[in-house]
Order: structure tokens, then sequence, then C-alpha cells
């Protein structure tokens, strides 16, 4: 077992409290104008996955899955139930953040795979080939806010694969770039699982997900609806809602 | 405690190099800069102050240098360590690191500031005539420790507080320059009774900048007390400033 959950469940917060200074919190305090609305993102939760599996997480805007790949990455504490990792764990939520844009492609190479959690030894390593992945030779010593968006994600997707960490995630990572980068890190995915790492895949194209995926969850409103080994079944279920067939 | 020191090394060094690449990277002067933007402010206090609080102080441009060197550490350290959390926001919101380090890597920025000004400070004191460089400079080596350990208390404070009110910027602001005229920079309290000269010392970096003064120009070793006050500010605000992290860690995701 590498990765295992058991009845995660994340409060999340919003309102009027973000970007406000403490004369505004006070007046709205004082007006009773004051609004925080908590809500469970994510609810009930359980699933757990071996070496080697890729978990594609299905679900509408809204439903909870970048909620939960925060919990899974460690970024969240799970409000409730608890959350069990092995191994070393890299996540790709919203590519091409955390970037620094005043530093080169190098130096953001460098600051993104110690954030990663590896050494120096093994960034010194492993450069060459990440930077040869994505196909950035020219750009080395550029500041980073030069590069294109596709650029970007290209870099990002490279640091994250090439790094072979035990856990991969992967938030709409594979829609950007274009179309021969695309197929070059979809066979990259194939290998990094074919090597026994663990994925999770966030995807909106539904296609991908079927072709690529082992697991199944799939989260509506918060809820876990099915988790299972049946890609296809799910999926096709998972359209039937779409289209509007049944109601949840 | 160790472990994660160890796991973490790489990237507090990488943090500490992009914070120092991004501040002297686009400025000619560099470092340079750092090192002069103290001595102008010292050239100016001097030119202004001299007549009016020199002729009771000896060694007075040393004894405006001591205030100098420690509250542009204070200010720069704690100014910085504020925006540490919000500016970094970027990455703890995507990938999962301490938050604690990137306002320690904008403090060894500061503090690395802040020795080179010491150095250009200690010249001043050899050339000052009268103010032999003694052994005991030495125990300078306390109160920088102290301030150091009450910046990063501050720091911590300042940045959880910058998290939740953005205007903490404003009032910190204002605080820092009211802070400055309550640390005899550039006067001295001796004019004062003698308890209004013990409010002094309720204010730390006026504790810390004159452990300064006693060692460089009177040549006195402050007592076991003063050292234990010195210790108690820096301790007693990294306590608090820990207790706050610890409370609020999870939360400053919502705030951002």
């Amino acid at each position: 077992m590498i990765l295992e959950l058991h009845d995660v469940a994340v409060r999340y917060i919003t309102g009027d409290f973000k970007e406000i200074g403490i004369k505004e919190y006070v007046m709205r305090k004082l007006k009773h104008n004051y609004t925080v609305r908590e809500f469970w993102a994510v609810d009930g939760v359980s699933f757990s996955l071996e070496k080697g599996d890729m978990l594609g997480i299905i679900g509408t805007n809204g439903a909870g899955k970048s909620t939960l790949l925060k919990a899974v990455s460690g970024i969240m504490e799970p409000t409730k139930g608890r959350v069990k990792r092995e191994g070393t764990i890299a996540a790709l939520l919203e590519l091409g953040s955390g970037f620094d844009g005043d530093l080169t492609v190098k130096e953001n190479t460098y600051l993104r795979g110690a954030m990663l959690g590896y050494t120096r030894k093994f960034m010194d390593e492993t450069y060459r080939d990440i930077i040869d992945f994505a196909e950035l030779e020219e750009y080395e010593d550029r500041p980073f806010k030069q590069l294109s968006s596709g650029m970007k994600s290209r870099l990002a997707f490279s640091i994250a694969s090439l790094v072979r960490p035990d856990i991969l995630i992967l938030d709409e990572v594979l829609s950007v770039g274009d179309g021969a980068f695309r197929k070059k890190s979809e066979n990259k995915m194939r290998e990094i699982i074919g090597g026994g790492a663990t994925t999770i895949l966030v995807s909106h194209s539904l296609e991908q997900v079927r072709e690529m995926c082992s697991k199944i969850l799939w989260l509506h409103k918060g809820r876990q609806i099915e988790f299972g080994p049946d890609a296809e079944g799910i999926c096709d279920r998972y359209q039937d809602f779409l289209d509007g067939k049944f109601k949840l | 405690m160790f472990q994660k020191m160890k796991k973490y090394r790489f990237l507090f060094e990488e943090l500490v190099k992009r914070d120092f690449k991004k501040k002297y990277k686009r400025t000619v002067l560099g470092m340079l800069w750092s090192i002069l933007s103290p001595l102008l402010t010292l050239a100016v206090m001097a030119l202004v102050f001299s007549q009016f609080f020199g002729r009771s102080t000896e060694h007075y441009v040393i004894y405006l240098f001591c205030g100098n060197l420690l509250f542009s550490y204070f200010s720069d350290a704690t100014n910085g360590g504020m925006r540490s959390l919000i500016g970094n926001a970027g990455i703890f919101t995507k990938v999962d690191v301490p938050k604690y380090m990137f306002l320690l890597s904008r403090n060894v920025q500061a503090f690395i500031n802040f020795v080179l000004t010491l150095a250009v400070f200690l010249i001043f004191v050899i050339v000052e005539p009268g103010l032999p460089l003694r052994w005991s400079f030495l125990l300078l080596l306390y109160p920088i420790a102290c301030i150091t350990v009450f910046n990063i208390g501050v720091g911590m404070v300042l940045s959880a507080l910058y998290v939740f009110f953005r205007d903490v910027e404003y009032l910190y602001g204002v605080f820092t320059m009211l802070l400055m005229y309550l640390s005899a920079i550039f006067y001295n309290i001796s004019a004062y009774p003698l308890k209004i000269q013990y409010l002094f010392y309720a204010n730390p970096i006026y504790v810390y900048i004159r452990y300064f003064r006693k060692i460089v120009i009177e040549n006195d070793i402050p007592e076991p007390g003063f050292h234990l006050l010195c210790a108690f500010y820096a301790l007693a605000m990294l306590g608090i400033g820990c207790w706050m992290y610890k409370k609020y860690n999870h939360r400053f995701l919502y705030y951002v």
C-alpha cells in the first residue's frame, strides 16, 4: 500500500476575510456584515492505491478534486480522517505556478527540484535530462518570465516526471503543450507507471482517463460516488450523468 | 528536527540564493549599495545632529553608528520577514514545504547585509582616536545572536498577521518610525530623570544598542542581569512567533 485515505474530509472556509485590513474587519464585525461560510469541500473519501496504480479523478467543477489533491500531497491537513503516504511525492498542481519569473530557467529547475525534496547531487545528475526533455536547451539562462506558457508547463512536467517520485500527482497537466509534446509526455507517463510509480491524474478529458487509468475515483460535491478498478464502467456512468440521463 | 533540517537543506540554500539574486541582480551597485545606504543615513544624521547632541556625547559618530547599525538590521529583517509568507504564497499553496523556511531565508539575507555593515562599523571604530579594538569586542556576538533571534520572532508574528490583515504593512511602517525615535539612536538619555531612563529598557532594540555602546565606547562589560534581559526579549519573541506559526499553519492557505 503506497497511499491510503481513510474517511478523509476537508472543511473549507470562504467569505469576506480575504485581503481586508484590520479597520475593515472591525467595521464589518460591528455592523454584523462579516460572513464566513464553511463547507465540506471533501467529505468522506476513502481509497487506497498500490504501487504502479494510475488513479484518474473525475468530477464536475467544484467536486473537490483540487482540495483532495492538496490533502493527499500534505499541503492541507484533513479536518477528519487520515492520509497515509509512503515514499516521495511530487505534486503538479496548476502548472507554471511556484516558479519565479525573475530567476533563470536553470535556477528555477534547481529550486523546483529542491521543493520536491531532492538533493543537489541528484539535481546535478538529472538537470541535463530535464532540459533535454523539455526541449529548452537554448533557454537555460533566460529569465523564466520570457518563456511562453507552453514552455513553462513543459519544464514543470519534465522536472516532476524525471525526478522519479514514488507518487506523482498531475492536475490538468497533460492537456497543455502542443500535439508533439503531448504525445511525448503521455509516453513518459506510461514509462513512469511501468517503472512502478503511483500516479494520480485529474483531467477533464474523459478519453485520456479511460485510456490511461487503472482505477477511477468519481467525486461529486465533495462526496465519493464511485471508486474502483472498473475504469470503463465508471466512465460510462459518469458520461451518462454528464449527458443528464440521471441525477445525483 | 535534525532529520528535517537535513532534508530541507538544499531547499533552504536555493531559497537564500534566490532572495540574494533577486535583491542585487538588477542594481548596478549591487551589494555595494547595501553598505552605502546605511553609510549615507549615518552621514546625514551626523551632519544634522552633531551640533545638537554631539557636544555632550563622546565619540558621537560611533555612538550614532551603533544605533543605526542595529536598528537598520532590525528594520530590514522584520520588514522583509513580514512579506515572506505572502511573497511565497505561490509556492506553499502548491508544494508541501515548511513555511518558516521563507522567513529564515529572508533573515539570512538581512544578516549578511548586517555583517557587511558591521565590517564598515569596525573600520570606523579603528579609525576613531581613543577607541582601540579590544578582546571584549568578541562579546558583541552575544547581542548579535539575541537580536537575530528577536528578528526571527518578530518576523514570524508579522508575517502571520500580514496574511490575515494587509494593512499591517502600513501600521508597522508607522510603528517602526516611532520605535526609531524611542531607541535613542541619535540622542543621549542621560539628561532624563533616572525613572524615565529605566523605561528605555522596555524597548528591546534599545537594550541591544546599549550593549554595543557599553562594549565599544565605554569599555564596560554589562552585568549578568543585562545579559538575561537580552536573552529574555529574544526568546519571548521567538516563543510567541512559533506559537502563532503552529496555531495558524494550516489556516494561512485560506487567506492567500
